[in-house]
């Protein structure tokens, strides 16, 4: 059975199209967008909060798109189990929501990154990499807020339950600052929640999934859901 | 009715590339006694209530709900009375 993903579109998301066009158009599998102002899921056995600059990244980035709405409703979900993607802003709002532990920060630099990074694959116990056996992906980041910090005891408990998913390396798969894009600790760039049923992470997998674009690292992602969503 | 002034500012042991790179414009200018510039968020607002106690209160879970982080953040706030 394919699963059915569900992409929220709040006012300023910019990445909701592209989310939506890759994973049905190109992968194959049911989409629907999910207005931020509804509570219904719409049967979503996959949530993505895509990126952009929900309410303009005021105040903080995410801080009120985790008000909307069909938030209420995510988190219910997340809670019993449901499977939810956040995909740079999708994953600050992840963080104001408190379903991933942390916060962003601005990137080191001050300035806006965008460009294809690499990321290592730190476990396969979960969902979102069992079927991912590349030890290294590339994939675009797009983000002023990607620095994330927590203090020195969540990130102590993120290791230790191997919640650290991804992590910015060399394309050899070498963690060094020089490949770190915004500052973020320990070289993070995607985690899961203790449960390992919600993901977020910066980089832009919808971005790198049509073969005509010459990269279809982020198809991997989403074909790892589809198959062991179930699971 | 209240007049409410929220300060939100980065705790100390968070790093501020904000301030870091305004500083390095002091610098420029030739201020070499500015030290340790920190940026934070100032936000006014008025609260529709004679009860400082209400007043107080909403402020204080609008601070912490909302207008910070409690991860990175700190916030103290005035209230001030305005006919």
């Amino acid at each position: 059975m394919k699963p059915k993903f569900g992409v929220v579109v709040f006012p300023g998301s910019n990445c909701d199209h592209d989310a939506y066009f890759a994973v049905k158009k190109i992968l194959g599998y049911q989409s629907e967008f999910l207005w931020h102002k509804e509570k219904d899921l719409k049967g979503s056995d996959v949530v993505i909060l895509p990126g952009g600059f929900s309410y303009g990244d005021y105040l903080r980035t995410g801080a009120i798109a985790r008000f909307s709405p069909i938030m209420e409703s995510v988190y219910k979900f997340a809670e019993n189990g449901g499977i939810v993607i956040g995909i740079c802003n999708g994953f600050q709002i992840l963080l104001e929501l408190g379903l991933l532990p942390g916060v962003m920060m601005k990137n080191e630099s001050l300035k806006f990154v965008c460009k294809d990074v690499y990321l290592r694959v730190e476990h396969n116990d979960n969902i979102f990499t069992k079927s991912v056996h590349q030890k290294v992906l590339k994939i675009p980041v797009a983000h002023g807020d990607g620095n994330y910090f927590a203090d020195e005891t969540t990130l102590n408990e993120l290791e230790t339950n191997k919640q650290v998913l991804f992590r910015y390396v060399s394309p050899e798969g070498n963690v060094a600052d020089g490949f770190n894009p915004n500052g973020s600790l320990n070289n993070i760039a995607g985690i899961v929640n203790k449960k390992k049923n919600v993901m977020g992470l910066m980089p832009h997998p919808e971005r790198c999934c049509d073969p005509i674009l010459g990269n279809t690292d982020g198809a991997l992602l989403f074909n790892s859901v589809a198959e062991n969503y179930l699971s | 009715m209240y007049k409410a002034t929220v300060i939100v500012k980065r705790r100390p042991k968070i790093l501020d590339p904000e301030g870091k790179a305004v500083e390095q414009g002091a610098k420029l200018l030739g201020f070499n006694n500015v030290k340790k510039t920190r940026i934070g968020k100032y936000i006014e607002f008025f609260v529709e209530t004679n009860d400082k106690t209400v007043a107080e209160k909403e402020v204080r879970e609008y601070s912490q709900k909302l207008l910070s982080n409690p991860i990175m953040e700190d916030f103290e706030f005035t209230l001030e009375e305005v006919k």
